[in-house]
């Protein structure tokens, strides 16, 4: 065995590994990879049934409500970004932290009829906190800047329109 | 007063650390044998400045001193003794101090049990130590310190996150901090070995304890974490794939390939650079790892801060301790001269293979981890990859390095020969296919039949190896005892440290059987899961030191018999306004039995709740394998070898002077 040969080897091995760490990366991204959307994305462009998806908005508040299938408890709710709202049924515990007019993420899969069914429910840690997707998406359709101050009760929100969104104080710069 | 004295003991070590980081470079390269026994010194005394530092913080929080800023944010009156201690590590402030801290003890412990190195390598290993260590002090002092005060002092502090208020959560960080920052030691061995010009066997035998110790305090870290997030988290997850776990799993698989590589420097003088690159690396992704996550750069769950001072802070130590080493590498590196050579199958051959399938596991991970932050960042999109991705990547390159760990410690150096190897692991594969066929009648899905196969492949040859050390069964079991006495501990280290990886994967292959039902009862009323019945007997509130709770009574029978009372409950904390899940737990070492009450739901007069019923298979094996794993390389650790003898620098015509 020369040094010349025990290099080759080595490069040989090292290609097979990272060449299939590389693969299986790619094939892996092509299927498992989970777009974030807000609920006036999936009004406009609904998602194919298969697809899983990350949905994040506020809570509307008073749409919590529970039903009963075959013994096991199914919440529903409705999940807004002011523009539109979904309604997402969960069949499960809804996290310590889930509360109405907060913000959430629901991770599944649109219906047909348009209605969201979720495998997983996110609400953080901490109550102030606010996942960054959905201030992203409130900021980017006007409703709100998280750096003004909190965020507007989510019962109102499907009334209210870019237009009469909060002014941004003048004063304040960021 | 005290907090006073803790910010002077900060920054007196911060000073300290400084000189430590300079005086012995200069006199290493000048060989001026005073300079550098001023390495040791100022290390043991920048550990005991620390030392006291961090009492201080202590000594604040448990005396209720709200003037402290970070004791009144964090900590309250009402708050039990344990979690005014542990509190003062749960927040960014305090958990830089104690990171330091761990950073300084490490300092010592080279400057302590160190003294058999040649002084100007001990110099030099100290300095780097210290140059680390006066950045990240200085960070402490500017931008997050922990004795900042608030005026006027509050009557009472802000309180805990509940979640954060539990026995678990004790100790995880602290062991895990201790795993992270002790690849330090490993990473500033290989700058002074970078720095000398020279990397022989001596250097690899010195520098092995220290990544095995790191290697063990990060195992044991990551098991515990894991376990935490079990049943705390209340999930029934052991593992999310979260980018802050990601962080901790990163780190531990260059550790892993770079305690394998250094084996092969040790024994056979190969793989040099390439071990040098890996200390690098490891340090690289234990400081990234907590540091970008701590500053929220990568969207977590564990994120403290989201200081944009803190972050140029820290991403600027960050681009000079890891930019600044591998531009040292990258000079450095081709002087060093190339070692042994072997054939590729060989133990050198398969130690290469397990360090190229643990990079590969380590750059999925890490690819998974960074893809999405980076796609937000240039793209503005907003994605996420979770398990399936992680799944979907992980195990097709794990399975191979299962298989090959059972052949590794049999093979020979230098040169081997298939046949001999797989004679004596005949049986190993016999009890491997009988494992093969049961599980795949017993279980779902192609991945955890594979796994629970290669899992018993690796149990199996690790026994069949010592047994093969102690010619068990072939000579009178006396002799064979003689031969266990006489037999390093390393050799059993090393054979237990692969049985425990072996249990940890037969654990994840149960856990991937796991049952649970979601389910909406009434007092008194039953369900079926996994062949148990479960009744809920009764719910009542109960009264805790700063918290109310709901507590419920769970019976669960197994055809009748009283198997498990569970008592999960639902606390309420009023001072933050939160509610905290506390799950039950019955474990009988081969299935978890795991309750998690939710909801109350209906009137007063006929209220029902909702209930998580989980049954587990081989749950605890997952954290049991992970102690088994650092068992394995603390015995490995008392070996002899380690102890005593000074291992001797090769006599090579010391031609290469460093300049």
């Amino acid at each position: 065995m020369t040094r010349k040969s025990r290099r080759l080897w080595l490069v040989v091995a090292c290609m097979i590994g990272l060449g299939s760490a590389a693969a299986l990366t790619l094939n892996a991204f092509s299927s498992n990879i989970v777009f974030f959307m807000a609920p006036s994305q999936v009004h406009s462009k609904p998602p194919p049934a298969d697809r899983t998806i990350r949905l994040g908005g506020m809570v509307v508040a008073g749409s919590v409500h529970q039903e009963k299938v075959k013994d096991a408890p199914v919440a529903i709710f409705d999940v807004t970004d002011g523009q539109a709202a979904v309604t997402v049924r969960y069949e499960g515990i809804l996290p310590d932290l889930f509360r109405e007019g907060q913000s959430v993420v629901a991770v599944g899969t649109v219906n047909p009829d348009g209605t969201f069914r979720a495998s997983e429910v996110l609400a953080k840690h901490d109550e102030t906190y606010m996942p960054k997707e959905v201030a992203e998406e409130l900021r980017r359709s006007g409703k709100w800047d998280p750096r003004f101050g909190k965020a507007p009760d989510a019962a109102s929100w499907n009334t209210m329109t870019a237009a009469d969104a909060p002014k941004k104080p003048a004063t304040q710069t960021p | 007063m005290n907090p006073e004295l803790g910010n002077f003991a900060l920054a007196l070590a911060c000073c300290m650390a400084a000189g430590q980081a300079i005086l012995p470079l200069i006199g290493a390269s000048r060989r001026d044998a005073r300079l550098m026994a001023l390495a040791p010194a100022l290390a043991v005394g920048q550990m005991i400045a620390l030392i006291t530092s961090f009492a201080c913080l202590i000594h604040a929080a448990i005396t209720n001193d709200f003037s402290v800023q970070n004791v009144a944010a964090n900590s309250a009156v009402s708050k039990p003794l344990l979690y005014k201690i542990t509190g003062v590590w749960g927040n960014h402030e305090g958990s830089v101090l104690l990171w330091a801290m761990i950073l300084s003890i490490c300092g010592g412990a080279v400057a302590l049990f160190g003294r058999n190195l040649p002084s100007a390598l001990q110099a030099r290993v100290i300095a780097v130590l210290g140059g680390v260590a006066a950045g990240f002090e200085l960070f402490c002092l500017t931008t997050s310190n922990p004795f900042a005060r608030v005026w006027p002092a509050p009557m009472d502090g802000q309180g805990m996150n509940p979640l954060l208020q539990d026995p678990g959560l004790a100790f995880h960080p602290p062991i895990l901090y201790t795993g992270y920052v002790g690849f330090a030691v490993p990473f500033a061995f290989a700058i002074a070995a970078l720095i000398e010009g020279r990397v022989d066997a001596a250097w690899g035998r010195w520098v092995r304890p220290w990544a095995v110790a790191a290697w063990c305090f990060l195992t044991c870290g990551i098991a515990m974490g894991s376990w935490w997030s079990y049943y705390v988290l209340g999930w029934g997850g052991y593992w999310f794939w979260d980018p802050v776990e990601n962080a901790s799993l990163i780190p531990w698989l260059t550790g892993t390939a770079l305690v394998h590589s250094a084996i092969v420097v040790e024994k056979r003088e190969a793989l040099k650079i390439w071990t040098v690159l890996l200390a690098i690396g490891t340090f690289s992704f234990s400081l990234s790892g907590t540091f970008l996550v701590r500053s929220g750069i990568l969207n977590s769950v564990h994120a403290f801060a989201n200081d944009p001072a803190r972050g140029v802070f820290i991403l600027g130590l960050l681009a000079l301790v890891i930019g600044g080493s591998l531009l040292l590498f990258a000079i450095r590196a081709p002087q060093l001269t190339t070692g042994g050579l072997f054939a590729p199958i060989s133990r050198e051959g398969l130690l290469v293979l397990n360090n190229i399938l643990l990079c590969s596991i380590c750059a999925v991970v890490l690819t998974g981890t960074m893809y999405p932050p980076f796609m937000s960042l240039l793209f503005g999109k907003t994605i996420s990859v979770g398990k399936p991705f992680f799944d979907a990547t992980t195990i097709p390159l794990a399975i191979p390095l299962m298989v090959f760990m059972g052949f590794g410690p049999m093979m020979p150096w230098k040169r081997a020969q298939m046949w001999p190897v797989l004679r004596r692991l005949w049986w190993a594969a016999c009890v491997t296919g009988v494992a093969l066929v049961i599980a795949t009648f017993q279980m779902r899905d192609i991945l955890p039949v594979l796994a629970t196969a290669t899992a018993v492949w690796v149990i199996c040859s690790s026994v069949a190896d010592i047994a093969e050390r102690l010619r068990l069964f072939r000579q009178p079991l006396r002799q064979s005892w003689q031969r266990a006495r006489s037999l390093p501990r390393a050799v059993f280290g090393a054979a237990i440290a692969h049985a425990g990886v072996g249990i940890v994967v037969l654990g994840i292959a149960g856990m991937s059987q796991a049952a649970h039902r979601i389910v909406e009862v009434h007092v008194g009323q039953s369900e079926m899961l996994a062949g148990d019945s479960w009744t809920l007997t009764d719910v009542k509130p109960a009264e805790g030191p700063n918290y109310t709770a709901l507590v419920a009574t769970i019976e669960v029978r197994h055809n009748g018999r009283l198997v498990t009372t569970l008592h999960p409950s639902k606390r309420t904390f009023a001072s933050q306004h939160q509610t905290t899940t506390e799950v039950a737990i019955h474990t009988n070492l081969m299935a978890d039995i795991y309750g998690v009450l939710g909801d109350r739901h209906g009137d007063d007069a006929n209220p029902t709740y909702v209930l998580r019923l989980h049954y587990n298979p081989l749950a605890p094996w997952m954290w049991l394998g992970g102690l088994i794993m650092a068992f394995g390389g603390a015995l490995s650790l008392s070996d002899r070898r380690v102890r005593v003898g000074a291992p001797r620098r090769a006599k090579t015509v010391d031609v290469v002077v460093v300049q």
